[in-house]
């Protein structure tokens, strides 16, 4: 084979493996990305049941209730504007607190947004930047900055 | 005084790195030896000053001096003494400390075998080690200075992050870093080839050896983050395509391409303007990860407290960094011309899919990572990519390079015996088949676990094939098969090591990701459940107090067919400074699988919430790691890749050959000796 066909077969190759991966890569993102609203955002439009969406906020004060069987958890998230009422089943993280940033993934269904993942701040003066962004876009952050 | 000593040492290493990156590279330019040689002295002092800085940082940590701001927000003095070691690069200043250092040896190391490197060759690699290191020195002591002081003195720290006092993440940092920053020698090495513009086989052999001493770190490094996180975190998984988890993992992708087209460039003379394209790409993305990593821009147990201007700083550095060296690359690439050729079909070609797969696969990685990123700047939406993204892209590229894995080791050079190789390949086949109906009979299901499975019994197959054909097993005496492993070289004995982990590792992934059971309950002492056959007991909770935190602790009994098989006793820990709750999961593993018990809040009636998971083959993720690290390490002993230091290698080889009987007898076969790893 001269050296000119060997190229023009790795070339051929490269862009072959190239497009394969685009053509994954669209597909895998037609399904697979996640869209973050704030509370305010929730509130103002529609979502259908098997949407999966992020929401995150600060958890309410007081809005903590343990349902009975010890594992289902119902508090709000609120943006300090508007509050999305979410109901979790598991075990919280560790760093799930009244007050503090969070970020609730799952479906918003009758009003309720049932999470099936929470992820909380990992130390105690972070914020996760949606968070942050999402209280700014709603006037009330207080902070300087996002840490 | 110490904190300023140390101050100090970070400014002389920083003058030194501007000697290091100047006077070298125009001594390698006009010939002038004096100044080439000015690179050795210089690397080694840049090495004994910022070591005397990051021995500052840590004896300010040791005596919990939080006069300096560094220790007083990141320690406290009630802290074990290990943490306090390993605090030091626990936080972005320190671990910065210790970036600059690790690069500060490797430039040393360089220096010391590169002994018979060509001197302009070596003159220019380490006046690009220089740079680097200037870069991060001026962003260290512009933006992120360890050694400022406070007044008045605080009474004491406000603590290290509770999740990061583990013995498992202590040392995850050093190890990334010197996977990281060991990137940057394959850089240099690339940047230099480009100025002189000559790549040779002899170039590529002193690359090899530092590619693979970084893939190894950056491997171990990586797994023990994946470790911390499966055993520290609570959740029993063990990845989770998190942007920052990613941001290592595509520097580790684009190190095992450079380790593979390098062996192509050093034995056939070939891809060689690839391989430097390579060790610029890798480098960049170990730089672009610590980029994301520091900016603020990730929400992750990674991220820094976020200052813009370091990220900038960063942003630009990168930006002049790759900018620089790709814009070289397009100048000079071109007169880099390869000499050696071969057929499509042969180890050259399966190397060269290898490598289009490996970048391919980086490639969705990277816009996985990124395009949160980039649809935020461009349009403020906020999206997340996660796991199914990966799993429903990255895994499918992966899927053929696995296949490939057991074939290409049987490939000749330059032109390969399709049907041969075939045939060669039967026990893989075999096991291939074997491990698929067995699965279907034992498990059924689901599929995509069945097929991973049977892949990773594939690539142990072909690794058993490619070893057999070696030592000739079953078709010579058993006695010359025998001799024959011993005169096999410590690189192809490496090889076969770390693809059989990698097999291994996969199994465990996969099993891990399909065959999870997991149960979550709230228990009261004394209750009992049921999760994947076995009978869980909560015997007792205890509360008591650890060095710098108070813990509840349970005792959970497990029982399988009336049989006692473990007491597991899971933590909740919550550290005093910080307030900060921590999960310390109990597991214990049979090798096969893991049973993990992991304890959360109590409840309101009484009781306390458990988290019970049975994960089938986890084990097998850190063996196949710990196999692969192996591979690498046991392949860079090889006598063949410390050419860089021939007195040394001669030293240790010449008294060696006596004692290797069957070392005359390889003259005669010089097709084995030729086509090791």
């Amino acid at each position: 084979m001269k050296r000119k066909q060997r190229r023009l077969l790795f070339v051929g190759l490269g862009m072959a493996a190239l497009g394969i991966a685009a053509a994954l890569i669209l597909f895998a993102f037609d399904d697979n990305l996640v869209f973050f609203f704030s509370p305010t955002e929730v509130q103002a439009r529609e979502f259908s049941p098997d949407q999966r969406v992020r929401i995150g906020g600060l958890v309410e004060e007081g809005s903590v209730v343990r349902d009975s069987d010890g594992l289902t958890f119902r508090f709000n998230i609120t943006d300090l504007s508007e509050i999305v009422a979410v109901s979790y089943t598991g075990v919280l993280p560790d760093l799930f607190d009244e007050g503090q940033g969070v970020v609730a993934e799952g479906h918003m269904r009758g009003g309720t947004f049932q999470a099936v993942e929470i992820l909380a701040k990992h130390d105690e003066n972070y914020m996760p930047r949606e968070v942050a962004d999402a209280l700014k876009a709603s006037g009330q952050w207080q902070g300087d900055e996002a840490e | 005084m110490i904190a300023e000593i140390g101050h100090f040492a970070l400014i002389l290493a920083l003058a030194l790195a501007v000697v290091q990156s100047t006077l070298p590279l125009i001594g390698a330019w006009r010939n002038n030896a004096a100044w080439m040689a000015i690179s050795r002295p210089a690397v080694t002092g840049q090495f004994v000053f910022i070591s005397i800085a990051f021995a500052c940082l840590m004896y300010a940590y040791v005596v919990s001096d939080f006069s300096v701001a560094n220790v007083f927000e990141n320690s406290h003095s009630a802290k074990p003494l290990l943490y306090k070691f390993t605090g030091v690069w626990g936080n972005h200043e320190g671990s910065m400390v210790l970036w600059v250092w690790i690069l500060a040896l490797y430039g040393m190391a360089v220096a010391a075998f590169g002994g018979n490197l060509p001197p302009a060759l070596r003159a220019r690699v380490l006046a690009i080690q220089g740079l680097i290191g200037l870069g991060f020195l001026v962003f260290l002591l512009a933006t992120s200075n360890p050694f400022l002081r406070l007044d008045p003195v605080p009474l004491n720290g406000r603590d290290l992050n509770p999740l990061l006092q583990d013995p498992g993440l202590a040392f995850h940092p050093p190890l990334l870093y010197f996977g990281y920053v060991g990137l940057s020698v394959a850089f240099s090495f690339a940047v230099a080839a480009l100025i002189e513009g000559k790549v040779d086989p002899a170039w590529a052999r002193w690359v090899r050896p530092w590619s693979l001493l970084s893939w190894s770190a950056l491997t171990g490094g990586i797994v023990l983050g994946s470790w911390w996180a499966y055993y520290e975190l609570g959740w029993g998984g063990f990845w989770f395509w998190d942007p920052v988890e990613n941001a290592s993992f595509m520097p580790w992708l684009m190190a095992t391409a450079l380790l593979h087209s390098a062996i192509v460039a050093e034995k056939r003379d070939a891809l060689k303007s690839w391989t430097v394209l390579l060790a610029i790409l890798g480098f960049s993305l170990s730089l672009m990860g610590t980029f994301l990593v520091r900016s603020g821009m990730l929400t992750s147990v990674h991220s820094f407290a976020a200052d813009p201007a370091r990220g900038v700083f960063i942003l630009g550095f990168l930006v002049v960094v790759v900018g620089g060296s790709l814009t070289l690359y397009a100048w000079r690439a071109p007169s880099l011309r390869s000499s050696g050729r071969f057929r499509p079909v042969s180890r050259e070609g399966a190397l060269v899919i290898n490598n289009l797969l490996l970048v391919t696969g980086c490639a969705t990685v990277f816009i996985g990572t990124l395009y949160p990123l980039i649809l935020d700047a461009i349009s403020g939406e906020k999206v997340s990519v996660g796991p199914p993204f990966f799993e429903s892209s990255f895994v499918w590229i992966m899927a053929p390079l696995f296949l490939l894995a057991a074939a290409g080791p049987l490939m000749a050079w330059k032109r390969a015996d399709l049907p041969g190789v075939t045939q060669r390949l039967t026990i893989a086949f075999a096991a291939a088949a074997a491990a698929a109906i067995l699965l279907v009979a034992l498990k059924g299901g689901p599929w995509g676990a069945i097929l991973g499975l049977t892949i990773a019994a594939w690539l142990i197959g072909g690794v058993a094939a490619e070893f057999i054909e070696r030592l000739r097993l079953f078709r010579v005496p058993l006695i010359d098969s025998f001799r024959r492993a011993r005169v096999l070289p410590r690189s192809a004995w490496g090889m076969s090591l770390a693809h059989a982990g990698v097999a291994i590792l996969i199994a465990g992934g996969v099993g891990a990701t399909n065959w999870q059971t997991e149960s979550v309950q709230v228990m009261e002492v004394g209750e009992r459940v049921e999760v994947a056959g076995y009978d869980f007991t909560l015997a007792s909770l205890t509360d008591s107090q650890g060095p710098n935190y108070d813990v509840r602790r349970g005792e959970f009994t497990v029982d399988q067919d009336g049989e006692r098989i473990a007491t597991l006793h899971p933590e909740k820990r919550k550290y005093w400074v910080q307030g900060m709750d921590t999960t310390e999961a109990a597991i214990r593993t049979t090798w096969i699988a893991d049973i993990y018990v992991a304890i959360g809040d109590p409840a309101t009636s009484g009781g306390i919430a458990v988290r019970i998971y049975h994960n089938p083959l986890v084990p097998w993720i850190w063996f196949g790691a710990i196999i692969m690290v192996a591979g690498g390490l046991i392949s860079l002993s090889d006598r063949r890749h410390r050419v860089g230091a021939p007195s040394r290698a001669r030293r240790k080889s010449t008294p060696a050959q006596p004692t290797e009987p069957a070392q005359p007898a390889q003259p005669a076969q010089p097709a084995e000796s030729r086509s090791d790893t």
